[in-house]
């Protein structure tokens, strides 16, 4: 699990593995090691923001609010700032 | 000594420090993020700075050191969203998209409103390291009559505090009427009569829960005197906001954002006339400042230091700000001018001619 530079730069938070079943809960356990990130990366009813952007093994992830995909063995997850907006 | 002068802009808070008579800018911190707020504690000299960050949402810092350091807060945030009638059903998102004004509350230091959009008060009690939910406010089914005023969802801009009572708030929304509480925050009453909304359907024109009231300033030497600068027309209140009466126009338009009562005289204050509404700038792109000192029974524009040609400045509801002994305003704009009038207004200094977008100003 990889935080990118630019979350990394209001709040540090390195690369981490972490046991989790599904994305949710992966997202949820590497943020407890930097609590105060939580909040650049989810809103309030525990949605991705819409900037933010969440990888799976390199393949962008849709879904924003049930975030129930599975995970296996060695999935890489990425969460970095999309780049929208001018 | 000398007041600091703050401009929240789009790429950061800038702070201005008075050197041989003229501001000049100390320190610029954020760079490169939207600054929507700026409130300084004076009871214990704590700043609070609110950020809009494009991808992360609202943040909240702080500063006890002047701006050497900041810290960051949790931010005042919206409960879970329900999933019965009638807020499943509730078209404004829970979440807070923007931290549009800060007051002190109560009377120990580190006691604090925020309002927010989607129009929400807070409270906190602990020098912002948590914040209260004014529930009863948030879940009046009366909010749900409210709309966007040239924004997607209701925003609260405005909390002035009873200089005789702090328990006595008053705040106003766009677009949802003027309201106040007497208890802190606990129950919330919609005040604000005789505003007209021309624009709604004819039964909805006078209806107090949907004006647009672009801002609300209080005299504090007369707490019970407040104007309204309205979508359309600028408005008096001399009962605490119970009642508003329309004004004259300060020039060919009485359309604009900011309004600005003299802390101690009840019947000056301060405009920033702006060609309604599809413009959105000064009329013939020449700036100006209107004034009243009768109550808003007459006006006089001012003009002078202010650009005069092609000036496409619009000066948003929190950017002009006045010392609390009255002398001295400051002025900044979206086309980024920064102005500073010594003497009530009647002539300006231009201090910046191209910082970001201005979005608020202030004095410590």
């Amino acid at each position: 699990m990889t935080f990118a530079p630019h979350l990394r730069r209001h709040v540090d938070c390195p690369p981490q593995v972490v046991a989790a079943a599904t994305l949710r809960s992966a997202l949820e356990s590497a943020l407890l090691a930097a609590p105060t990130l939580r909040h650049y990366v989810f809103d309030e009813q525990d949605h991705i923001r819409k900037h933010v952007a969440v990888f799976l093994n390199g393949v962008l992830v849709r879904d924003r609010i049930r975030l129930d995909a599975p995970l296996s063995d060695g999935d890489k997850i990425d969460v970095i700032q999309a780049l929208s907006g001018g | 000594m000398n007041p600091i002068l703050f401009a929240c802009t789009r790429k950061g808070l800038f702070v201005l420090r008075k050197t041989d008579g003229v501001y000049a800018i100390a320190e610029h911190h954020f760079p490169g993020e939207p600054v929507t707020q700026l409130l300084v504690d004076h009871r214990d000299g704590a700043w609070y700075a609110a950020l809009r960050m494009g991808h992360f949402g609202v943040k909240l810092r702080k500063s006890v050191d002047l701006g050497a350091t900041w810290i960051e807060l949790t931010c005042p945030a919206l409960p879970k969203k329900p999933e019965v009638a009638p807020w499943a059903e509730d078209s404004t998102p829970w979440s807070v998209d923007l931290i549009w004004a800060f007051a002190l509350a109560g009377t120990e230091a580190g006691e604090l409103w925020a309002g927010t959009m989607p129009a929400a008060m807070f409270r906190s009690r602990d020098g912002g390291h948590s914040w209260q939910l004014c529930e009863s406010f948030w879940l009046n089914e009366k909010r749900l009559g409210w709309f966007g005023g040239g924004n997607d969802h209701p925003g609260l801009h405005s909390i002035v505090v009873d200089p005789r009572d702090p328990k006595h708030v008053t705040v106003a929304i766009s677009c949802g009427g003027v309201w106040t509480t007497h208890d802190d925050g606990a129950n919330w009453s919609l005040i604000g009569n005789g505003m007209h909304a021309p624009f709604m359907p004819e039964s909805e024109q006078f209806n107090p829960n949907t004006q647009d009231a672009h801002s609300l300033s209080q005299c504090a030497a007369a707490p019970d005197t407040m104007w309204v600068q309205h979508h359309q027309g600028c408005y008096r209140s001399i009962d605490g906001a119970q009642t508003f009466t329309r004004l004259t126009a300060p020039t060919e338009t009485d359309f604009g954002f900011p309004i600005v009562a003299d802390p101690a005289n009840p019947l000056r204050a301060w405009v920033v006339p702006a060609r309604a509404d599809t413009y959105r700038y000064a009329t013939d792109g020449a700036m100006h400042v209107a004034r009243t000192d009768d109550g808003g029974q007459t006006w006089q524009v001012f003009r002078k230091g202010l650009p005069q040609t092609h000036a496409y400045d619009l000066v948003y509801r929190h950017g002009i700000a006045i010392t609390n002994d009255g002398k001295t305003l400051a002025m900044g704009s979206t086309t980024g001018g920064l102005w500073v009038s010594d003497d009530a207004g009647e002539s300006w200094t231009e201090i910046e001619a191209r910082l970001p977008p201005v979005a608020a100003v202030g004095f410590d």
